[in-house]
């Protein structure tokens, strides 16, 4: 935390037009309107929780199977229909509703498991660095056999015994993964806690917890917000891969990466059932990327370009 | 004299690590009165700002421990106080200033939520009356318009403010002892003097006793009333400031006056004492100078020389007084 460069004017947007503007904030502005489409699409799929379920966006539940209509094409492609935008799956329903009714399961499992392993990481790394010492080093080696521990055997492992559902994944997720954020914390805590704000702060007597809130916590905040938009994307592909491997949400309730599982068999006559649900998890992954780089690069002093 | 508001008695401060123990501070004592201006000087490293730690009782345990000795507050011995009753202490009664205004300050808060901090947890006061203390405290330290700068955040500052700004901390609550560990070492010399004339105001203004720490001498004549030379830990010389410079009895002191740049004699090179200061982790049996010392006579490689008065207040640690 050396000198902080005191400019009140936005100087790095002087002199630039607007679209220059726009054109050096891609980095934020796309990754946002992805999250916010997807966010929306998630949310009105239907309006059954406000007691309305023939109203939303999906133009078909997500279960409606319809037999004759079995691995229709998208409606561009030869042999398609406008009934069908994106197509069918094997048992004939439709890939765009599934995606829509995808989005709520892939995003509210890895926002769910984010807020659970953010919180529980910060709390620890904080405690742990600041604290140093016994606690510390207690702390620091169950990271350590959390980092070590292969993520899927696990995840398998807790699905079996407990039954696949909603929150047996973002258990899953949530138990190893808390691991990265307390080792990143804990480095940033160690170097505030050397500082000379936090040692004014022991002299005059705050207590160890005010001093954790106050002036450690908020000093981490860009690191963990870039942690977090970068967590984003590989919460969506870890509950890809165990609704892949099956034991993620229990069918019919669509995931993406159930999706993807189920179209594996037919990609070569249809490769639709697939490739859809696959673009909006790579859309989505990338977006956390690109979002977690956009924010280093602005509150990063060294990066930040003046 | 006032009333003697610190007392220290044959401190001692040790850090354990993998090397062995360091004896950072080995059996210092001195006296701070109410209202003085006390100047602790010394060398990098001697333990002028570990001493200042362990009055707050701040150092990094467990590998810096306080391993004897008393350090008497206002009648009561501060080392056998509990942590909750320790921090008590810190900001109310005892407060610090460190040397680097610029890290000193948390960077995400405004200075008036900095210098609030401190108010609200020693003074039991409402709400809009801690805006009250916190513009008191400023206008203390002096800085102007303080109703508006209350919102500026550090960054916004220059280091003498920001120096100004930590002042106004650590005398929120108006301690009766401040330690003020080399604050003006980071400034340039013009805003240096600015800020110990405003020591010396509000020293006048709270009766607050200070400690100084330093390594300038100029720095020790313009506002110390008394001084203790530090050495590898050790007290090696305790005096008024009129006597040190007078008549240093010490061969450290001697040569610590010598080799400060004087503009009324032309040398044409800066006096400096020859050799290093000892390993605390191998310190030599005898006095800690010895090795360095021009006037060194036998005794002194095998013992260390006790601690006299040689006059009302001048106190030497040196086998040549003896």
């Amino acid at each position: 935390m050396a000198t902080i460069i005191g400019i009140k004017t936005k100087r790095e947007f002087r002199g630039l037009t607007r679209w220059g503007r726009i054109f050096r904030n891609l980095g934020m502005i796309l990754p946002v309107i992805v999250f916010v489409v997807l966010i929306f699409t998630a949310i009105f799929a239907d309006l059954g929780w406000i007691g309305l379920p023939d109203v939303g966006l999906a133009p078909y539940p997500y279960d409606e199977t319809s037999l004759p209509d079995r691995r229709m094409p998208p409606a561009w492609v030869e042999g398609g229909s406008t009934k069908h935008l994106l197509g069918t799956d094997t048992l004939g329903r439709d890939i765009l509703s599934r995606a829509i009714y995808g989005a709520r399961v892939s995003l509210s499992v890895s926002l769910l498991a984010i807020a659970i392993t953010a919180s529980v990481g910060t709390v620890l790394g904080i405690i742990s660095g600041y604290a140093g010492g016994r606690t510390d080093a207690f702390i620091m080696r169950i990271t350590d056999i959390a980092m070590s521990f292969p993520p899927l055997l696990l995840a398998i492992l807790i699905a079996v015994s407990l039954g696949p559902g909603f929150f047996t994944v973002i258990f899953a997720l949530s138990v190893l993964g808390w691991a990265g954020y307390a080792r990143i914390i804990r480095g940033e805590t160690l170097r505030l806690r050397n500082s000379d704000f936090v040692a004014q702060a022991q002299i005059i007597g705050t207590p160890s917890w005010r001093i954790m809130l106050r002036h450690i916590f908020p000093n981490i905040l860009n690191v963990l917000l870039i942690g977090i938009t970068l967590a984003v994307g590989a919460m969506i592909l870890a509950e890809a891969m165990m609704s892949y491997l099956g034991i993620g949400i229990p069918p019919p309730m669509p995931s993406w990466g159930s999706m993807v599982a189920d179209g594996r068999n037919d990609l070569d006559r249809a490769w639709w059932i697939s490739t859809f649900p696959g673009i909006l998890i790579g859309l989505v992954v990338l977006s956390g990327n690109f979002l977690g780089d956009w924010i280093r690069d602005k509150t990063d002093p060294r990066l930040r370009q003046l | 004299m006032s009333k003697i508001i610190l007392e220290v008695e044959d401190l001692r401060t040790s850090f354990f690590t993998h090397a062995g123990e360091f004896k950072a501070i080995d059996g210092v004592s001195f006296t701070v009165h109410e209202g003085e201006i006390f100047g602790l000087v010394g060398e990098s490293a001697c333990g002028k700002t570990v001493t200042g730690l362990s009055l707050l009782r701040l150092l990094q345990e467990p590998v810096g421990q306080v391993v004897g000795g008393k350090i008497i507050l206002n009648g009561r011995d501060i080392l056998e106080l509990s942590k909750k009753e320790m921090r008590e202490v810190r900001g109310k009664e005892i407060s610090m200033i460190l040397q680097d205004p610029m890290t000193s300050l948390n960077p995400v808060y405004t200075v008036g939520n900095q210098i609030s901090e401190s108010v609200k947890l020693h003074q039991h006061v409402s709400d809009d009356k801690v805006e009250d203390e916190v513009i008191s405290a400023l206008r203390l330290l002096r800085i102007p318009a303080p109703e508006q700068r209350i919102r500026d955040y550090p960054f916004q500052m220059s280091g003498g403010m920001r120096q100004r700004v930590v002042g106004s901390i650590a005398m929120s609550c108006r301690p009766h002892l401040l330690i003020a560990d080399e604050p003006t070492t980071a400034l340039d010399a013009t805003i240096q003097m600015q800020y110990l004339a405003l020591f010396k105001d509000i020293q006048k203004q709270t009766n607050v006793g200070i400690i100084f720490i330093t390594h300038d001498f100029g720095v020790v004549a313009n506002i110390c009333q008394r001084v203790a030379v530090m050495y590898a830990g050790k007290i090696v010389e305790t005096a008024s400031t009129s006597t040190i410079f007078k008549a240093p009895r010490h061969p450290y002191t001697h040569a610590l006056i010598n080799s400060v740049p004087r503009l009324d004699r032309k040398d044409d090179r800066l006096y400096s004492i020859e050799g290093q200061p000892p390993s605390l982790l191998n310190l030599p049996p005898g006095c800690r100078f010895a090795p360095r010392c021009p006037d060194v006579q036998e005794i002194c490689q095998k013992e260390q020389p006790p601690e006299v008065e040689i006059s009302e207040g001048h106190t030497v640690s040196c086998w040549k007084v003896k």
